[in-house]
């Protein structure tokens, strides 16, 4: 028996796909990667150093002058607000998920899951409209006597933050739920009969455990928002300009795109190097299942 | 007394819990609130966007159906969400295949390569493309389209089927295999009627993610092609007109379909599975 014969038996025993026949199989996925995905990425890196001559003056630029400093900066902290208030919202809908059976709980799951699947721009539209001069809230607050002219709530750094958390939520819930419902209900039971309060309960018991599950909803959420293209474009202030605006700004109106890819570029760089520091926290499998 | 009576599991709901299912339910307005807000501004009588809305027509919804740009639009989107469809659950079972029953070299590599459009930002990849794709003339093209929203579909996919595929015992494809069956026919035949309910998912979710998918269509959309997601925010930056409650309505029914066609998939799959364990 020749050696081929040899492993192309023990092949047929173990069952696994050869590895010629693997490679095949994932030629395509390979070939539509590199072309849409990969080479993308490494030409805004080409075009950022290349064009017009070699050169780093696109970076020198963005850490240089102070303007686009402020615009990371800012980017950076709309986006932690916006994961702040993810958290706070989403960690008591969790629990309660995770606490819940039957129609109750799959009634929470069905408010969770459908702006999840549901267009990012109804959903902005719809704020865009009730955050207007004319619209819901302002003529709420005016009705309730608490304001006297409306209030400038639209195109604000306030309506990014709240249309972001509302889009990005789910992204916070379903770690959050992936973690608290594996937590036995008899831990806080035990903890209560051994005298601990309601709050340390939750405190120094559920917390602690669902840690992973926070760290990963945040981060997810977080890593999402500095990103996040059509929030900030459509609800955000124009004066204060975040990361994905000013790029937008530069590659369709300024038409700088060297330093547009230069921008991309050092965006890109932070949330993967956000990433691959918070690796082991990501589980990005909670989200990717749609909440299944 | 028993011992039953402290354990606080079993304690009649107090102050705490009721101001926690407040808290919560508070949140699920917040949620669901712009949805149950936008659709019955659809039906308003008034060229304007008012809220609560005045009377009842479906002017807008008509005049949506009438409006040569918006159905551009819509069947342009439609026909990118069907191919994409297609193409994400041809390429994804391949890759699936693979990586539960093959062998995938340097797969740390392939994770990232796989896991990477859910990480990079978007408009990286919007704006990589359009630089990429605007000076060879393909920048508002069908193809480039088709092929950025299968990118952004497969890691959905994959991770949908993957689950499902690696529940089923290889040793029925063997079986199969055995019998005279080649590799192919086995995975047609044995494999594939197995995880069809997943492959079906998967691919519902690569629809409504091409369909809605908003960033990419921003920056590769030209003059002329233009996306549904791509004229609604146009219609949204430049202040919106009330056909947009009308499509946002329809988009959330299209939404919510998806959504009970998964859970339809779902139940499917766990009946074919204790039928399966039954046998």
């Amino acid at each position: 028996m020749t050696a081929a014969t040899r492993i192309r038996r023990r092949r047929a025993v173990d069952g696994r796909l050869g590895g010629t026949a693997s490679a095949l199989l994932l030629a395509p996925f390979l070939v539509l990667m590199l072309v849409a995905f990969v080479y993308p990425l490494v030409d805004l890196l080409l075009i950022s150093v290349l064009e017009p001559a070699p050169t780093l003056e696109n970076y020198r630029r963005v850490f240089a002058e102070p303007v686009y400093g402020r615009v990371f900066l800012r980017t950076v902290w709309i986006s932690l607000l916006t994961a702040v208030c993810a958290l706070i919202l989403a960690f008591p809908v969790a629990y309660l998920m995770s606490r819940s059976r039957g129609l109750f709980a799959g009634m929470l799951a069905a408010c969770v899951l459908l702006p999840f699947w549901s267009s990012v721009l109804v959903r902005t539209a719809a704020w865009s409209v009730m955050l207007g001069r004319e619209g819901m809230v302002n003529t709420t607050l005016k009705g309730l006597g608490l304001i006297e002219a409306p209030l400038q709530l639209l195109y604000t750094q306030g309506a990014v933050i709240i249309g972001m958390t509302h889009v990005l939520m789910p992204f916070m819930v379903l770690p959050l739920y992936g973690t608290l419902r594996a937590i036995p209900d008899d831990y806080a039971r035990a903890a209560a009969l051994l005298g601990a309060s309601r709050f340390r309960v939750f405190a120094e018991v559920i917390v602690p455990i669902a840690m992973p599950g926070i760290i990963s909803g945040f981060l997810i959420v977080f890593l999402t928002a500095l990103g996040f293209f059509i929030t900030p474009t459509l609800l955000g202030s124009p004066q204060e300009q975040m990361i994905v605006t000013l790029i937008s700004q530069q590659v369709r109106e300024v038409l700088d795109w060297p330093f547009a890819a230069a921008v991309v570029s050092l965006l890109t760089a932070l949330v993967l190097a956000i990433a691959f520091l918070f690796n082991r926290f990501l589980a990005f499998d909670k989200v990717l299942g749609g909440g299944r | 007394m028993s011992a039953a009576a402290h354990t606080p599991a079993r304690r009649r709901p107090d102050a705490a819990a009721w101001g926690m299912r407040a808290f919560v339910y508070a949140v699920l307005v917040f949620l669901l609130l712009p949805t149950l807000i936008i659709v019955p501004m659809s039906f308003s009588v008034k060229d304007y966007l008012e809220f609560p809305p005045t009377g009842f027509t479906l002017r807008w919804y008509a005049e949506y159906f009438a409006d040569r740009r918006w159905r551009a639009a819509t069947l342009l989107s439609l026909e990118i969400a069907v191919l994409t469809t297609f193409c994400t659950m041809i390429v994804g079972t391949m890759v699936t295949y693979v990586m539960v029953r093959g062998r995938v070299l340097f797969r740390g590599a392939f994770n990232l390569l796989l896991m990477g459009p859910i990480i990079v930002p978007h408009i990286a990849m919007a704006v990589g493309l359009y630089l990429f794709l605007k000076p060879i003339g393909l920048a508002g093209s069908v193809a480039g389209f088709v092929a950025a929203h299968t990118v952004l579909a497969l890691p959905f996919f994959v991770f949908t089927v993957a689950a499902s595929l690696s529940q089923i015992d290889p040793a029925l494809e063997q079986a199969a295999m055995s019998c005279g069956c080649s590799r192919p026919r086995a995975f047609v035949n044995v494999t594939l009627p197995l995880i069809v309910p997943s492959v079906l998912s998967g691919g519902l979710f690569a629809f409504i993610i091409s369909f809605d998918e908003p960033t990419i269509a921003f920056f590769l959309s030209g003059i002329r092609d233009r996306t549904l997601p791509r004229r609604m925010f146009e219609n949204i930056e430049h202040g919106l007109t009330p056909e947009l409650p009308a499509i946002a309505t329809l988009l959330t029914l299209l939404s919510i379909a998806i959504l009970a066609g998964v859970a339809l998939l779902n139940l499917w799959a766990s009946r074919h599975k204790t039928a399966a364990t039954r046998e």
